[in-house]
């Protein structure tokens, strides 16, 4: 595969949230707002990244028996450090993604593409591999925030953008306005594959 | 801080902030294992027996060599002038600790049971990333529960889950059997049965404790 493919599959064929289901925990809880949606989503690109590159560097190296365990360290290491830089220059979003921030560690995205790809690949298609696949999650973080807080909220990006005569369907920044969304957006997907498929 | 009684944590965990419903924790095994009854309440009873021991292992952890407090194992063994504060190692204290103890659950379980461990084949050691169990860890630090409370809050809070999940498995059987579009059929329709079962949930956010 090419780099340039190895980038896109992240955002569409295989994209993390829509495809694959993996990372749904912090999908459904920051997507209340975009604002959320871009942090988390930066947040778990920088550490997609970071352990793809580091997994890949070493992977020659690692004892089969107790790759996760150390993959697992490598992870929570950068894990920590976007909690604590978050903490110190945005702690407004630090605190609005509360207990998501460390629970990156256990995002099946990254996890499994450290097993899967970077414990396999050079250094550069597992950098390539984890940006397409992070942006690809931040991706699906973003539309399913953009539409839970134009309908939830009335706004985007805080700002007011229905007017006034707006009533906000408060279900939809609520938990359940989540799985609902996220439901229907994967049905969508899914019949937009076929379509696709059909062509 | 006695703020919380263990009714009140109990009565919480489980209906009032669901991990599945209301706070979005262990999403992940929730599609995977709710097709069926019987691995739901395998899974379930699986993860409540983690979540009690990991509250119980990560509060002491933290206790006793993260919080810079005068009981710090370090400060006491080493002799260091002042306490130290490794709270930044929390995260990767926890999971490790957390990803130990799945794998001695999962050697336990297949050496006294190995019909469970056939059925639940894969789910155990993903167990490690479910974020409920790394989440009740943390939340317990937050909530600044005592030891006791940490237990109780563990051991409810899986409750709460395998309850979610028992309550899916038994609607996506029949769900199955039913006529459902095309592009909704398997994950979509689980995930907008899940927003039905949460406003539901969302009821008792109104109860006063």
């Amino acid at each position: 595969m090419s780099p340039f493919k190895e980038f896109i599959k992240g955002f569409y064929e295989q994209n993390p949230v829509f495809r694959l289901a993996l990372g749904l925990c912090p999908t459904l809880a920051v997507s209340n707002s975009i604002e959320n949606a871009i942090g988390m989503g930066l947040a778990a690109t920088f550490v997609l990244v970071c352990s793809n590159v580091i997994v890949s560097l070493i992977r020659k190296g690692v004892p089969a028996k107790i790759r996760i365990p150390i993959y697992i360290v490598v992870i929570a290491t950068f894990v920590t450090v976007v909690d604590l830089s978050m903490a110190a220059f945005r702690p407004t979003l630090h605190k609005s993604l509360g207990i998501f921030v460390p629970l990156i560690v256990v995002n099946c995205i990254i996890l499994g593409r450290a097993e899967a790809f970077a414990g396999k690949n050079n250094l550069f298609r597992s950098f390539i591999d984890g940006l397409g696949m992070g942006l690809g999650f931040t991706f699906a973080l973003i539309i399913l925030g953009f539409v839970r807080e134009l309908l939830g909220d009335g706004k985007l990006m805080g700002y007011p953008i229905m007017g006034p005569k707006f009533e906000p369907v408060l279900i939809f920044i609520l938990p359940p306005g989540a799985f609902l969304t996220l439901g229907l957006l994967l049905g969508l997907f899914n019949w937009l594959d076929t379509k696709l498929k059909k062509e | 801080m006695e703020t919380d009684s263990l009714m009140i944590i109990a009565v919480a965990s489980i209906f009032i902030t669901n991990f599945v419903f209301s706070r979005f924790l262990g999403i992940c095994p929730y599609i995977g294992v709710s097709k069926s009854l019987d691995s739901a309440i395998g899974m379930g009873l699986a993860v409540i027996f983690v979540m009690t021991l990991a509250s119980m292992a990560t509060w002491l952890i933290n206790a006793f060599m993260l919080q810079p407090s005068t009981k710090n194992l370090f400060y006491i063994i080493f002799s260091l002038e002042e306490p130290p504060d490794l709270l930044y190692l929390k995260t990767i204290a926890f999971i490790l600790v957390i990803a130990s103890l799945v794998q001695f659950v999962e050697m336990v379980i297949q050496k006294t049971s190995p019909t469970l461990y056939q059925s639940l084949g894969i789910y155990l050691p993903l167990i490690t990333t479910n974020c409920a169990i790394l989440g009740v860890a943390l939340l317990n630090i937050d909530s600044n529960y005592n030891f006791i409370q940490s237990v109780f809050h563990g051991l409810t809070a899986g409750i709460g889950f395998t309850l979610a999940l028992i309550l899916m498995a038994g609607i996506r059987e029949q769900l199955d059997l039913s006529p459902i579009p095309k592009a909704l059929r398997g994950i979509p329709i689980a995930f907008i049965m899940a927003g039905l079962m949460a406003i539901a949930f969302l009821g008792f956010s109104g109860l006063k404790l």
